[in-house]
């Protein structure tokens, strides 16, 4: 393992965050407040407690998860897409790195981006509303897989985007519709049939259902099908970035 | 694989004569070792069709020796790029090998990487990274730890410590090619590869470079250019390589073609045709061509006694007239021009 060229791709990325702090935390934090102040004070002080929790705090876990995908789709996306836009990338292909260094320093690089914004949103939420956290271990552990699979499935889409549009269109006509129909403002239950049914084939239900159950000790699914559903799209996004490293997709002619 | 000619010293040789005949068929089978360095780059069989369906390189076989400024000389699309890039990792080869130190670029990816340096043709840096942050980098990712000292010689010697801590979007375009260069040699490599290091540059950026390549021989590495300048494989390169439409038409030691260079022709357009050469014009290494109609002299321009007044007045005695005369000097650009400008077929038949 050449884990100095990994360490070089991470603290390069990281370095990159710090440059750009305004876009890269602020702005999320930003919108975060905005969601609760529109949703948690203005609509949810009209609205009874779901379960048991507050409204407010309700939607908490939905937004970080919200967050944090988006955020490490758009890390690793650009990360990755950036080098090849520009043409640095030469220096990575010519360097004596495995893909997997590769991929463990980029995606590790989006992922710890998108964790720790994850938390400052967790902090920011605090202020707003009471949160109670009973499992906080599983509450890190699923904002680390989370942020993982995301920023791998970024880094995929970062090697197939041949430009810009292609860039913005995953994230914009894919993951926020799933993210805003996968129940960060709203309990399954809440919703009527067929829709409750079709709601079960958005993976984003899964990660948010078992995310909020870290915090509430309730799930709309089961935690079993979360966890199994969060590994086979990591799998599956691995098993992509594998290919194109091996087969020198988009990267290598 | 074409035979090896070994050679002692470059000028040891003095073949009389073939100035212009037979070039390209005995360049492309002589492959002359300079000195008995081992090669640190061998190439062999090397073809590359990309998939459009554009064959870029066509069986290319070539050894470099250690220590040795090879130059790879050809117009533009002629597959020099290409060449570089399969060697660097850039792209994949269709078909052949190509062994860095005697590690395969594909099994051994990792040893081989790590010899090579590769300066691009074109200036490809993190725009908004500073000068130092995009070096340690490339230090980093040929897995070497960080060494301050190394990087700031480095840079020191690139005159680019005083930019250290400036964005590279800042720098002007020969800033930038330095900081290329810097981030090629953070790792140390054994070998350089400069693709087209002068284009666009100016003369003292240019000069500068000749200087830095010569500085990096001394230090005993291999380098590496692609060039459209001839004059710029004519100062700095040890040996001399021709590509054309993805085949290596030559190759071939400097000095063998400084020699050929330094060889002039005094062409004669004779009054009336000779079929034969007078028997007291015997001495002179003198030609026929054009059914008689023209002579041509040859004689070597660093010679003290050209012997042209001498011939010419033989061939009053003799009683040979002329009625024009031309001289001519073959330069490296006019074996550069005649091989790129023939078909292929003819050059390897």
């Amino acid at each position: 393992m050449n884990w100095r060229a990994v360490k070089a791709i991470y603290l390069f990325e990281m370095h990159r965050t710090w440059r750009t702090l305004m876009q890269s935390v602020l702005a999320p934090v930003i919108s975060t407040a905005l969601y609760f102040v529109v949703f948690g004070s203005a609509i949810g002080s009209r609205m009874k407690s779901v379960d048991g929790v507050p409204y407010g705090a309700f939607i908490v876990p939905g937004l970080i998860i919200m967050q944090t995908m988006t955020q490490s789709v758009s890390n690793a996306s650009f990360g990755i897409y950036f080098p090849k836009f520009v043409g640095t990338i030469y220096e990575v292909l010519s360097a004596p790195v495995s893909f997997f260094e590769v991929v463990l320093g980029y995606v590790g690089a989006a992922a710890s981006k998108a964790i720790i914004l994850g938390l400052i949103i967790l902090a920011t939420a605090s202020i707003f509303v009471p949160v109670r956290i009973e499992h906080p271990l599983f509450m890190v552990l699923f904002l680390i897989a989370t942020a993982t699979t995301f920023s791998l499935f970024g880094f995929v889409i970062g090697i197939w985007a041949d430009n810009f549009e292609k860039l913005q269109m995953v994230p914009l006509l894919v993951l926020t519709p799933l993210s805003f129909l996968g129940g960060s403002f709203y309990s399954l239950a809440m919703l009527p049939q067929p829709w409750r049914t079709v709601t079960l084939f958005n993976p984003v239900v899964y990660l948010i259902s078992v995310f909020r159950w870290s915090f509430f000790g309730f799930a709309d699914v089961q935690i079993g099908a979360s966890l199994a559903a969060i590994l086979i799209f990591m799998g599956v996004c691995l098993g992509i970035a594998g290919w194109m490293f091996k087969t020198g997709y988009r990267l290598k002619a | 694989m074409a035979p090896r000619l070994r050679q002692a010293t470059a000028a040891g040789r003095s073949p009389s004569g073939a100035v212009n005949s037979n070039l390209p068929l005995a360049s492309v089978t002589q492959i002359i070792m300079l000195g008995a360095m081992p090669a640190i780059l061998s190439i062999s069989n090397l073809s590359k069709t990309y998939a459009t369906g554009f064959t870029a390189l066509k069986s290319v076989d070539l050894e470099i020796s250690k220590g040795e400024i090879f130059a790879l000389l050809g117009p533009n699309g002629a597959g020099k790029t290409t060449l570089i890039s399969i060697i660097c990792g850039l792209t994949y080869p269709t078909t052949g090998t190509v062994t860095v130190d005697g590690f395969d670029i594909a099994r051994d990816y990792r040893a081989a990487r790590k010899q090579i340096g590769l300066v691009p043709q074109e200036l490809k840096a993190d725009a908004f990274e500073t000068v130092r942050a995009t070096v340690n980098l490339s230090r980093g990712l040929f897995g070497k730890p960080r060494d301050d000292a190394r990087v700031e010689k480095v840079l020191r010697d690139l005159s680019l410590w005083d930019k250290r801590d400036s964005k590279i979007v800042t720098l002007s375009g020969g800033m930038k090619r330095r900081v290329m260069i810097a981030k090629a040699l953070a790792h140390d490599p054994a070998v350089l590869f400069l693709d087209e290091p002068t284009a666009g540059v100016d003369v003292e950026l240019r000069r500068d470079m000749w200087a830095l390549v010569r500085q990096l021989r001394e230090q005993g590495v291999t380098i590496i250019l692609t060039t459209h300048y001839i004059e710029e494989a004519e100062e700095m390169a040890d040996r001399v390589g021709v590509i054309n439409r993805g085949e290596l038409v030559l190759v071939e030691g400097k000095a063998e073609l400084m020699r050929k260079l330094g060889k002039k022709q005094l062409t004669l357009q004779l009054q009336t045709p000779l079929n034969a050469l007078p028997e007291s014009l015997a001495a002179f290494p003198l030609e026929l061509i054009k059914s008689g109609a023209e002579l041509v002299y040859t004689y070597d321009v660093k010679q003290e006694h050209v012997g042209i007044a001498d011939l010419i007045r033989r061939l009053g005695e003799a009683g040979v007239e002329f009625k024009d005369l031309q001289t001519h000097q073959s330069s490296l650009e006019d074996i550069f021009i005649n091989l790129v400008n023939e078909p292929a077929q003819e050059i390897s038949a």
